[in-house]
């Protein structure tokens, strides 16, 4: 065993494409499954001749991102053309941005932004054959479908430090680009790719060591479980007093192997150049106004509020927040009239706990973006439930709670009446009315039924006078039984107390 | 209106013949039809089998036009002059081109070009070299040699050419006719096969200066499809000025000194009497960087090029190599096979200088020359309306005389390549004959350089000289009526 500590040092490379209604440099429509080879045109099928033309929608995207990230915007940024061969790039030069990137800096969180920009994305290849691997096909064939797609480019500073961080954090990315509407953002369908650049270093130490790159994760668990096999790799490097080589890997999560795709040697060289076929973007004072008037309240913002104004918990603030489908029903709910109103703090209770658990359950498990178990940070995450496209209305939950919270129902009735409204929908008074669960309150009904209790329980009775607090317990669930849970436990424990002379 | 007479009507003589009623579109399309489809100069890489289905309608009236190989045009191939795109159909057609046949000009054939644009003396052809129709031993220039030996010979009224680096203006020069570069964006560049995009322009070759203002008028225009395109801020008008009264010109030392051929300096030297008689002042202007131009754009268009030529790897289109085993192989001997000596020797060159390490050193460097060589014609034309320099250092040179040696081609660009890396428009018109040293005389190309869009006065002040020096052409016309 090493005596020396090691830090993660973790830096992301995020590609969004952006949900523009046309490419980045020609006026085919985004593909979305279509037939291959039927999204083209010469432009983006790098025909003799033809030329780019860049689409002033993904710039509006591009700063619209700068601008929820806190990024400084360029007044003028210039595309580059990255050169390399690859039957995936018709032209041979991908149009990308190099040192004039539209966007610069900038925070998410805990994260600081590198930079952000704009390019155009690959081809799809297609490899014919038993393995479907480039490795043993028969052949490669090439769909021009997705060439051309518009993305934006993230990369963050190395400041996050573990996998789980990583996988968080872009989590919390991932619903401020949502929440932007800028794209997509869905793993699977390959709209939303992520590279981690990791390194491990002394604890303590300010430099940096030796990092790999960990290509093109699908899938956030993959992501997480890639970085922790990455990070188990260096640290046996590193222990066994040998050092890590600064390579280009690849994450194969059926066998958690991590495989080179190329070491440092062998990395292409760009030769980087302004791309002499498009004028700088020169961004005036319109483009702007228009990129701030499109932006929404985002998902950091939205759970301050949530904190500062309204008073939920920090945990409930950003669990509502950075799941906008709960914060929208949140806001709905809290935004109908309803006598008795909710409290806040109970209604996001009950949306975050009650609702969701069961919405949950009545689904098989249908991941976010269909990531089969994912949501190690246990928040529920693993479920794409939401509450809006259930039979609840908001309206209802804050009926609901509101009944609940002026305990005109017990606890137990309201999840009763809950059961209710996610399997038939309706109006929880209703509801209450027709089932007779309307709580009974501390008067001589209740006094009654407790006095009947102590004389079922006399043991139990005993017990409690002699100080067991305890033993209240089938006193207490004999009352209940008798009023159908509609008795509120409090008021309960006090008649018992008084009739027992305590 | 006969045969022979139909050859010697210029395009613009044509298009009044039309319009008065006195000659058909189709019979003059099959006239040079019929003249192309007969070329023993090589200048032709296809030729249209019949005259367009429908009448043209347009100002153009159907005088038809002859179209560099590297244009596409829909359904016809579009070869750039290279074996690796020989037969290449392309689907679309060149914006110009498009609007040209709009304007009435519908497309008789495409022309040979050195492969790719790159080269002076159209001997870089996968398709063999253009012979000059005023010496059928000697290079028509380049890399438009194709359309100029075309229109100077009478088998095409008039024809597209592309400037690069001097690729229309020099091959006018060598060849007796009108050849003019509009300012860079004037015209739209989608749909021509680029070699160097930030400099490559297509402009009119023509037998004289109102068919390249008449051509140019139908040519300018923004395009969305070119996002580099500008335009032009004026309508192109047909020239009619007599005189130069007025006008300051400017000889700059640099460009008209050393290294000119002393037959065409005479002759140059005798249109600037001319100029002076017609009323011009004649000043000295410096282009101090102005030579070092050359070295800059033997950086810089190679660069381009090897960046704009990565698309030719035989996966889609055009060659592919048979029997390969892997995706480098076919890669390799793709373009081993498809692209010619001098297309590699300047992907090499432009790959070298844009390698990691030597960015700085060459590409940087060069765009920093291209900034001065910009300041010296702002400051020259503070002081002068235009600059006249002889189009090319030499007259029209032997097949095979300059093949062996790179750089004794390309200091053919010495004169022109200022004004491209400038992006200011150049008009290059013949100015008089010179001895060729065995007896015969061949044509010397004069050089006018205006401010970027300045194309109305430039060509004015072209047209009045044209008139002034009443240089015959007509002797390269085969089978014309001189």
């Amino acid at each position: 065993v090493s005596a020396v500590e090691y830090e993660p040092v973790i830096g992301l490379e995020i590609h969004i494409q952006l949900a523009t209604a046309t490419k980045m440099f020609c006026g085919c429509a985004l593909s979305f499954g279509e037939p291959p080879n039927t999204r083209t045109c010469p432009v983006c099928l790098g025909l003799p001749g033809s030329l780019p033309v860049a689409n002033a929608r993904a710039v509006h995207f591009g700063l619209m991102i700068g601008l929820a990230l806190g990024s400084e915007l360029a007044p003028r940024s210039i595309f580059h053309r990255k050169n390399y061969f690859y039957p995936d790039l018709p032209k041979g030069y991908q149009i990308s941005q190099y040192d004039l990137p539209l966007c610069l800096g900038g925070r998410l969180g805990d994260v600081r932004i590198h930079r952000v920009h704009l390019e155009e994305d690959a081809a799809k290849l297609v490899h014919v054959g038993a393995s479907g691997r480039i490795h043993g096909s028969d052949a490669s064939v090439v769909d021009f479908n997705r060439g051309g797609t518009p993305l934006a480019e993230i990369v963050t500073e190395p400041d996050l430090r573990s996998a789980e961080a990583a996988g968080e954090w872009l989590r919390l990315l991932r619903t401020t680009m949502r929440v932007l509407g800028v794209s997509d953002v869905n793993m699977e369908e390959g709209s939303l790719r992520c590279d981690a650049n990791i390194s491990l270093r002394p604890a303590g130490s300010e430099q940096l060591g030796v990092k790999t790159e960990l290509k093109n994760m699908n899938s956030f668990r993959f992501i997480e479980r890639g970085i922790r096999a990455e990070l188990a790799r260096q640290e046996a490097i590193l222990c066994g007093g040998g050092r890590v080589l600064q390579e280009t890997l690849h994450f194969d999560p059926a066998s958690e192997r991590i495989t080179s795709l190329r070491s440092k040697e062998e990395a292409h060289d760009y030769r980087y150049f302004p791309e002499p076929d498009l004028v700088p973007v020169a961004i005036d004072a319109a483009m702007l106004d228009a990129a701030r008037a499109a932006l929404p309240e985002l998902p950091a913002a939205r759970a301050e509020r949530f904190e500062g104004q309204i008073g939920l918990s920090p945990d409930s603030a950003r669990l509502l927040a950075f799941r906008t489908e709960l914060g929208d029903y949140f806001e709905a709910a809290r935004s109908v009239e309803v006598e008795p109103a909710p409290p806040a703090q109970a209604l996001a209770n009950w949306i975050s706990g009650d609702l969701l658990a069961r919405l949950a359950g009545g689904q098989a498990v249908a991941a976010a973006d269909g990531e089969p178990g994912s949501g190690a940070d246990g928040r529920g995450e693993a479920t794409s439930a939401d509450p809006s496209s259930s039979r609840v209305s908001p309206r209802a939950l804050a009926a609901l709670v509101g009944l609940v919270a002026t305990k005109r129902i017990s606890v137990g009735a309201g999840r009763q009446v809950l059961d209710r409204l996610v399997a038939e929908g309706g109006d929880p008074a209703a509801i209450v009315e027709a089932e007779g669960l309307a709580a009974i309150d501390g008067g001589d009904e209740l006094a009654a039924i407790v006095a009947e209790a102590l004389a079922a329980h006399p043991a139990a009775a005993e017990n409690v006078r002699a100080g067991n607090a305890k033993a209240i317990g089938p006193i207490i669930g004999h009352v209940m039984r008798e009023t159908k849970g509609r008795a509120d436990g409090g008021v309960v424990t006090r008649l018992v107390h008084e009739q027992l002379g305590i | 209106v006969s045969a022979p007479e139909i050859i010697d009507l210029s395009a613009a003589q044509a298009v009044a013949e039309i319009e008065a009623g006195r000659l058909s579109a189709t019979e003059l399309f099959d006239a040079y039809r019929a003249r192309a489809a007969a070329d023993e100069l090589n200048c032709f890489t296809w030729v249209a089998d019949e005259p367009p289905a429908a009448e043209a309608r347009g100002a153009l009236r159907g005088v038809p036009l002859a179209v560099k190989d590297l244009f596409c045009t829909a359904g016809v191939p579009s070869q750039s002059g290279s074996r690796i795109l020989e037969g290449y159909r392309p689907p679309y057609t060149a914006t110009v081109v498009a609007r040209l046949a709009a304007a009435g000009a519908p497309l008789l054939a495409k022309t040979n070009q050195d492969e790719f644009a790159m080269g002076s003396s159209n001997e870089n052809s996968a398709f063999g070299p253009v012979l000059n129709p005023w010496d059928s031993a000697r290079v028509p220039g380049g890399s438009s040699g194709g359309s100029a030996a075309a229109v100077a010979a009478g088998l095409a009224p008039w024809a597209l050419g592309t400037d690069t680096g001097g690729s229309i203006r020099q091959p006018a020069a060598l060849c007796g006719i009108v050849g003019l570069k509009p300012t860079y964006g004037a015209v739209s560049r989608y749909g021509m096969i680029a070699f160097a995009s930030s400099l490559d322009q297509a402009g009119p070759l023509t037998r004289d200066v109102t068919d390249a203002a008449l051509l140019l008028r139908h040519m300018v225009g923004r395009d969305e499809c070119d996002a580099t395109s500008l335009g032009h801020p004026e309508e192109i008008v047909l020239p009619t000025a007599e005189s130069l009264s007025g006008l300051r010109l400017g000889v700059p030392e640099e460009l008209t000194g050393e290294g000119i051929d002393p037959a065409v300096l005479a002759a140059f030297h005798g249109a600037l009497s001319l100029a002076q008689e017609l009323g011009a002042e004649i000043h000295d202007v410096r282009l101090p960087h102005a030579p070092h131009g050359l070295s800059a754009y033997y950086v810089l268009a190679p660069a381009e090029a090897s960046s704009n030529l990565a698309r030719f790897d035989g996966v889609r289109y055009g060659l592919r190599a048979e029997g390969v085993d892997d995706l480098l192989e076919l890669y390799t001997l793709t373009r081993h096979d498809g692209f010619g000596t001098e297309v590699r020797r300047r992907i090499m060159l432009g790959t070298y200088a844009l390698s990691a390490g030597y960015y700085d050193a060459y590409y940087g460097r060069a765009q920093r020359v291209r900034t001065k060589i910009v300041g010296d014609f702002d400051a020259a034309f503070a002081e002068v309306d235009f600059i006249l320099t002889p189009t090319s250092p030499t007259v029209a040179f032997r097949l095979g005389e300059r093949t062996g040696d790179p750089w004794s081609m390309y200091i053919n660009d010495f004169c022109t390549v200022p004004m491209s890396l400038a992006g200011i428009p150049a008009i290059s018109i013949p100015c008089g004959l010179a001895g060729d040293g065995a007896g015969g005389e061949l044509p010397v190309g004069l050089q006018i350089a205006g401010p970027v869009f300045s194309e109305n006065r430039l060509l004015d002040a072209a047209f009045a000289l044209e008139r002034a020096l009443g240089f015959d052409g007509s002797r390269a016309r085969i089978g014309g009526a001189a």
